[in-house]
C-alpha cells in the first residue's frame, strides 16, 4: 500500500516537472511558431495557390499544377544549372583555401594570432561592404583588372560568360574564413602523438598529410562541405547589389535565393517563389540529412 | 642493433632547462630504464633520441652515427606512446603494416613481418578490427607490434604501461621484458614508476630537474643509492634519512635526543664529519621499548603482508617503520622508540646530499 502511495507520489513529481520544463520552453516556441513554423506551413499552401498575372485580383487554388509548371519551365532549369555551377565553384575552392590557409597558420610561431586574425576576419565582414570592395576591384574604369591590362568587353560584371564567376570569388573570399576556423579546429583535434608515431614510423611530411591528417579530418571536411554548400545556395547580396534585374548578364546570375526574392519583390508572384523556396529547403535538408548520416558513422573515432 | 650515446645532451625551452648535460650509454641489447618524477626531462631525453626535439646542446649516437640532425625516420628507431598513438582510421593490420609501407617492403614480405609480428603479441584475430574496437591492453599489443615489425635498432617507450589497468600492467610489464629479451633490441624504457622500473630495467638511469643522479642496476640503486634523492625515490616507501651530529668519533650519530650506531665500516668516514644523514631503509628499523629515537605514530597502514608505521620524530623528520603483520601494532598518536637492525645504513652528506663512501 504503502509503496503504491511512494510511486503515485514519484509520478506526480515528475509530471510536476515536466510541466516545469514544458513552460519554461513555451516563451522560445511561441517566438518559433509565429516567425517559423506558421510562415513554414504557409509557403506549402502559398506553393498550391496560384497568382493571376495582374497585381490585386485574388488567387485561386490550383493544386499541383503550379509546381509542375514551376518545375517545367526554362527559367527554372536555368537558375538551377547556374546554382549548381556556382555552389561547385564556391565550395571546393572555399574548402580547399581555407585548409591551406590553416595548415600554414597551425604552428607554433611567434606573431601566428594576428595572421589566425586575419585568415578568419572575412567571416564578420559585411556583404554589402565586401560587395562594393570587390566591385571597385572589378570596375571596368577603375578596377583592379584594367590596370593589370586584362579588359573584358562587355565589362566583367555584366558579362554573360564571367559574372557568375566574378560573384563566385566574392562568396568564396566570404566563405574562407568560416572555412578557415572550421579547418583549423579540426586540425587541432589531431592528436600530435599520431603524426609524431608517423613520423618515426617513416611517414614523410607529405604522406603524413594525405594519409594521416586528411583521414582524420574526413568529419571535418565534410561538415565544412555541408555548411559551405548551404551558404553558396544562399548567397544573395553580392549578386543584389552588383548585379540586379536590369542587367544584361542578369540571367545567367540568376541563383536560386536570388530568383525567389525575384519572384517576390519584382514580379509579385507568391506562389512561384513558395515552389522555388520548397526546392531550396528540400536541398538543404538532404545536405543536412546526409551529414548526420555521415558523422554517426565517423565519430567512432578514438586514440 | 645498436647502443645509444647521450653526451653532454642539453635541451632548453626558453628559459627552463628540461634536460641538463646528460652522459648516458646505453649499451647494444641492453634494457635502461629513465626513471624520475614527472617534469625530471626523461620524455624530453627520450623524445630527442626519436628527433622529435631538437638539442640545444651535446651530441646524441645511435650505433656509430651521430643522429642530431637526422630526421625522426631515418633514425630507425621505434616509439610506443602512453597514448598508443595508433592510427584510427586503419585496421589493426593497417596499423602495424605502416612502418613496413612507408619503407616500400614488397607485399608478400610485409604479409610474413605483420603476421609474425601479429602472432608474438596475441593479435591473430584482431587484424581486421579498427582500434576503437579494441580494449586499452589490446591497442598497447598493437602500438608494440608496430613497434618490432620492422626491427628497428633502438626501441623508444614513453610510459606505455601507465594507461593500463594493474593487473595488466603487471602482466604486460613481463611480457615486454620477454620479448625485448628475445629480440635483444636496445630499448630506453621512461617510466614514473619505480616498481616498474625496478622488475624491468637491466640499469635504472633516475634523474631529477633534468639532471641524472644515478645510472646503476635495480639492487645497486636500492642498496647503494648516490644521493638522497635516488635514496627518497627508490623503493616503496622510500629510506628515512635522520640527519644528525656524528659523536665519538664516527662511533654514532645523535638524532632527534637518540643515537643511532653505525656499524664498523662507516665509522672512518663519520669521524671526518660533523653533521650527518643517516639514510635507513622501513625494513631495518623496528620498534621496540629499547629503541633510541622517540617518534609519535601519525599512520599506521595495513598491507596484508606487512604493515607501515609512519611515525615523527621530535625534530618533525618522518620516519617509516615496516613490520610483519603478526608483530603487535601500534596505535595513532602513541609514543614509540624505533631502533635499527643490523648494519644495512647508508651516509649521506647533509649539506650536499651525496653518499659518503666507507673509508677501509
Amino acid at each position: 500500500m504503502s509503496s503504491v502511495q511512494v510511486a503515485g507520489r514519484h509520478t506526480s513529481a515528475r509530471a510536476r516537472e515536466a510541466l516545469f520544463a514544458y513552460l519554461l520552453l513555451l516563451p522560445a516556441l511561441a517566438v518559433f511558431a509565429v516567425f517559423v513554423f506558421y510562415p513554414f506551413a504557409e509557403n506549402f499552401k502559398l506553393a498550391l495557390y496560384e497568382n493571376p498575372p495582374f497585381p490585386g485580383l485574388p488567387s485561386h487554388y490550383v493544386g499541383l499544377h503550379q509546381v509542375s509548371h514551376v518545375l517545367t519551365s526554362t527559367a527554372f532549369s536555368q537558375s538551377l544549372v547556374s546554382t549548381i555551377f556556382f555552389v561547385l565553384m564556391v565550395v571546393p575552392i572555399g574548402l580547399f583555401a581555407g585548409l591551406a590557409l590553416a595548415v600554414a597558420a597551425h604552428r607554433r610561431l611567434r606573431g601566428i594570432a594576428v595572421y589566425r586574425l586575419i585568415f578568419s576576419s572575412s567571416i564578420v565582414s559585411s556583404i554589402a561592404v565586401a560587395a562594393v570592395i570587390f566591385g571597385t576591384l572589378m570596375d571596368p574604369v577603375v578596377g583592379l583588372l584594367p590596370w593589370l591590362g586584362i579588359n573584358p568587353h562587355p565589362a566583367l560584371l555584366e558579362n554573360p560568360t564571367w559574372a557568375l564567376p566574378a560573384i563566385a570569388v566574392i562568396s568564396i573570399w566570404q566563405f574562407l574564413g568560416l572555412s578557415f576556423i572550421i579547418m583549423s579546429a579540426g586540425l587541432q583535434s589531431v592528436p600530435d602523438e599520431i603524426l609524431e608515431a608517423a613520423a618515426i614510423d617513416g611517414a614523410s611530411a607529405w604522406t603524413r598529410f594525405w594519409r594521416v591528417t586528411v583521414p582524420l579530418l574526413s568529419p571535418t571536411l565534410f561538415f565544412a562541405l555541408v555548411v559551405g554548400s548551404i551558404f553558396a545556395f544562399q548567397s544573395f547580396g553580392a549578386i543584389d547589389i552588383l548585379i540586379g534585374p536590369q542587367n544584361a548578364a542578369f540571367e545567367h546570375v540568376n541563383v536560386l535565393i536570388y530568383y525567389i526574392y525575384q519572384a517576390l519583390q519584382v514580379q509579385s508572384d507568391p506562389g512561384l517563389a513558395a515552389v522555388l523556396s520548397i526546392v531550396l529547403f528540400l536541398i538543404t535538408l538532404t545536405l543536412t540529412a546526409a551529414q548526420l548520416r555521415f558523422l554517426e558513422r565517423r565519430v567512432t573515432y578514438a586514440r | 642493433m645498436a647502443q645509444v650515446i647521450f653526451d653532454g645532451v642539453t635541451k632548453r625551452f626558453d628559459d627552463v632547462v628540461a634536460v641538463d648535460d646528460l652522459s648516458l650509454k646505453v649499451a647494444d641489447g641492453e634494457l635502461l630504464v629513465l626513471l624520475g618524477p614527472s617534469g625530471c626531462g626523461k620524455t624530453t631525453a627520450l623524445r630527442m633520441v626519436a628527433g622529435l626535439e631538437m638539442l640545444s646542446g651535446g651530441t646524441i649516437s645511435i650505433g656509430e652515427r651521430v643522429v642530431n640532425d637526422v630526421e625522426p625516420k631515418n633514425r630507425d628507431v621505434a616509439m610506443v606512446f602512453q597514448s598508443y598513438a595508433l592510427y584510427p582510421h586503419l585496421s589493426v593490420r593497417r596499423n602495424i603494416e605502416f612502418p613496413l609501407r612507408q619503407r616500400q617492403i614488397e607485399k608478400s614480405e610485409r604479409q610474413r613481418l605483420v603476421a609474425e609480428a601479429a602472432e608474438t603479441l596475441g593479435l591473430d584475430s584482431l587484424l581486421d578490427r579498427k582500434p576503437a574496437q579494441l580494449s586499452g591492453g589490446q591497442r598497447q599489443r598493437v602500438a608494440l607490434a608496430r613497434a618490432i615489425v620492422r626491427s628497428p635498432q633502438v626501441f623508444l617507450m614513453d610510459e606505455p604501461l601507465s594507461n593500463l589497468d594493474a593487473t595488466l600492467r603487471v602482466q604486460t610489464r613481463a611480457d615486454i621484458v620477454t620479448m625485448q629479451q628475445r629480440l635483444s633490441t636496445t630499448t630506453l624504457y621512461v617510466t614514473h614508476d619505480q616498481v616498474e622500473a625496478m622488475t624491468m630495467g637491466d640499469r635504472i638511469a633516475v634523474m631529477n630537474t633534468g639532471v641524472l643522479q644515478q645510472v646503476a642496476p635495480p639492487q645497486t640503486l636500492y642498496e647503494e643509492p648516490a644521493n638522497t634523492f635516488v635514496a627518497g625515490f627508490i623503493g616503496s616507501p622510500g629510506m628515512n634519512l635522520l640527519t644528525g651530529r656524528a659523536e665519538g668519533a664516527g662511533a654514532s650519530v645523535t638524532v632527534s635526543g637518540g643515537s643511532i650506531a653505525l656499524p664498523e665500516r662507516l665509522r672512518r668516514a663519520a669521524a671526518t664529519l660533523t653533521g650527518a644523514t643517516v639514510g635507513v631503509r622501513p625494513e631495518s628499523l623496528a620498534i621496540g621499548p629499547d629503541g633510541s629515537v622517540g617518534a609519535t605514530v601519525s599512520i599506521v597502514e595495513l598491507l596484508g603482508a606487512e604493515v607501515h608505521v609512519i611515525t615523527r620524530t621530535d625534530d618533525g623528520t618522518r620516519v617509516v617503520v615496516r613490520q610483519e603483520v603478526g608483530r603487535p601494532r601500534p596505535r595513532i598518536g602513541e609514543r614509540v622508540r624505533i631502533s635499527t637492525i643490523g648494519d644495512a645504513l647508508t651516509l649521506f652528506d647533509p649539506d650536499t646530499g651525496q653518499r659518503i663512501a666507507a673509508i677501509p
